[in-house]
């Protein structure tokens, strides 16, 4: 393999972060140009969030369900079983149900979308698109980016709510917890600032799930090797930038929204 | 394959083709990175002819369809085609233009998720305004052009090589555009397909006088447009007499080291005294 100088390979990535943000701005502006394609964006839609449904049910019962087994002991040592209700609440709400969900679609829709938008740049699909007039960008990534902006909103708080469910079967079957305590406490310890953080976020992550996916798809080089490296990239730069966004904007909100 | 013998007496009949060019090219740079692909490429292509490029594997024919459609743009030089610089052009509004122009891609890149109907129908799907029944008639009508109407419902993947590149041509040919690009259309296939590529890019110069440029690497293919015309009453191809062969809309460009070393019709060709033209065509 050739060594890269220092200077190119800064200059390389430098390169790259410019176009990412050219391609992630203009994917948001498009929305405001004709046409629009809906079409596109109801089946994009279909695609990334009835077709991540069942991951991010799964993924949200169990991780609830796992969050009230390990808080359990805990909570007995300092007699406060009774609050596993809220924990579970505000873990989940808070930090849980966005973080994984959204890790949970850039796995499966940040890989698709660079495989699939890969797949078209080096068949010349995506040059054969704009000889016939198209705007790829229009096309392809900005239904894809609205679409899982509109999907990952609805389906953290689908994993929020199974999550609790998830809290709540462990609370009744091996805590021997009262259901209606555990639903009364999940429910009153959350406040405005929980629910904005919690919804918030999923419309950051899934901007950065469609956007990274759509850009290492369109910018896939190198035949098939290149598209298979190219949707690897996209799930880590996806998973790595929404933890790394996950905290900033925590520690913004916390500060802007004076938590307790 | 040996060189058309031509008669230096040719007649030439009045012509009907109109007036003007559809591209032309004027001094064009174009690198990537260290290796310099075009170096100072002038030509023309008048409006209704047909001009063959020729040259080695990697001296810029397929570049120079690129260029034309704006999906690359030049370090120097100007490209006008129908009449508007694209060079000059922001990607934003290539798009209009680029409805005008039509291309078969080396590959055919068919859309491989849609079906023949939906990558032939592309363009009028994409154009809005246009009613189902109006989109099916001209979908079958375009078809029916490249003698592929059964296949409407099938997948590119269902498809053999040929038959994806006549489906290309049925897409590129809808609208029935004013200049029309062939990036190696017979490239890879067997000779009968071969054939009948060629009688279709014929079909479509004699029939709707379309501009068109032709990347090749089959100088049979270019010597058959130069000499045959596309009669409309028998469907066929019909060989001309020597003495008209200049009256044919078809001329020859042959790229050498990212320059052009030919640039003239087939009488010319013929009678070239540059040694490796003469090697690269004999």
């Amino acid at each position: 393999m050739p060594l890269t100088s220092p200077t190119e390979f800064a200059k390389e990535k430098v390169q790259a972060v410019q176009e990412y943000t050219v391609m992630a701005a203009a994917s948001v502006a498009n929305l405001f140009r004709k046409p629009l394609y809906f079409a596109d964006m109801v089946q994009q839609a279909d695609l990334i969030g009835f077709g991540s449904l069942p991951i991010v049910v799964l993924t949200g019962f169990f991780t609830g369900g796992v969050l009230a087994l390990q808080t359990a002991n805990t909570l007995q040592r300092f007699g406060s079983i009774t609050l596993i209700g809220q924990l579970v609440s505000t873990s989940m709400v808070r930090e849980l149900g966005p973080v994984l969900t959204g890790l949970m679609v850039a796995g499966r829709n940040s890989s698709g979308m660079a495989s699939e938008l890969g797949s078209m740049v080096v068949t010349e699909q995506i040059d054969a698109m704009r000889a016939l007039g198209t705007d790829p960008m229009k096309k392809l990534v900005t239904p894809r980016v609205t679409a899982s902006v509109f999907m990952l909103f609805f389906l953290s708080i689908i994993s929020d709510l199974v999550g609790l469910a998830g809290g709540l079967m462990v609370a009744k079957l091996f805590l021997a917890l009262d259901a209606r305590q555990y639903w009364s406490n999940a429910w009153q310890v959350l406040e405005f600032q929980d629910v904005f953080m919690g919804l918030l976020k999923p419309v950051m992550f899934g901007f950065i799930i469609a956007t990274i996916g759509c850009f290492y798809g369109m910018s896939a080089k190198g035949g098939t090797q290149g598209v298979g490296r190219a949707t690897t990239q996209a799930v880590v730069a996806a998973s790595v930038l929404i933890l790394v966004t996950d905290f900033f904007v925590t520690k913004l909100l916390i500060s802007v929204l004076s938590f307790n | 394959m040996s060189t058309p013998t031509l008669p230096n007496e040719c007649v030439p009949e009045p012509a009907d083709q109109p007036s003007g060019a559809a591209v032309v090219f004027e001094d064009v740079h174009l690198a990537f990175d260290d290796n310099d692909v075009l170096r100072g490429v002038s030509f023309q292509l008048p409006l209704g002819e047909t001009k063959a490029l020729f040259g080695v594997a990697g001296s810029g024919k397929s570049t120079i369809l690129k260029l034309v459609l704006g999906l690359l743009t030049p370090d120097s030089g100007r490209i006008t085609v129908l009449g508007n610089e694209v060079t000059q052009m922001h990607e934003q509004d290539m798009f209009p233009l680029r409805g005008r122009l039509g291309i078969v891609f080396q590959e055919s890149a068919l859309f491989d998720s849609l079906t023949v109907r939906e990558n032939v129908a592309y363009r009028l799907t994409e154009e809005h305004g246009i009613y189902d029944d109006e989109v099916d008639r001209r979908v079958r009508e375009s078809l029916r052009f490249v003698e592929l109407e059964h296949t409407l419902d099938l997948f590119p993947s269902e498809l053999s090589g040929g038959m994806r590149r006549r489906v290309a041509i049925a897409r590129a040919i809808i609208t029935h555009p004013e200049l029309l690009l062939y990036d190696s259309p017979t490239g890879g296939l067997d000779p009968v397909t071969s054939n009948t590529i060629v009688e279709l890019i014929m079909k479509q110069r004699d029939v709707y006088r379309t501009s068109s440029l032709l990347v090749s690497h089959r100088l049979q293919d270019a010597f058959t447009l130069a000499t045959h015309e596309f009669d409309p009453g028998t469907n066929q191809l019909r060989a001309l007499p020597r003495g008209q062969y200049c009256n044919v809309p078809m001329s020859f460009l042959i790229l050498r080291d990212g320059k052009v070393v030919f640039d003239g019709d087939i009488r010319q060709l013929a009678h070239t005294k540059d040694e490796y033209i003469r090697e690269y065509i004999s």
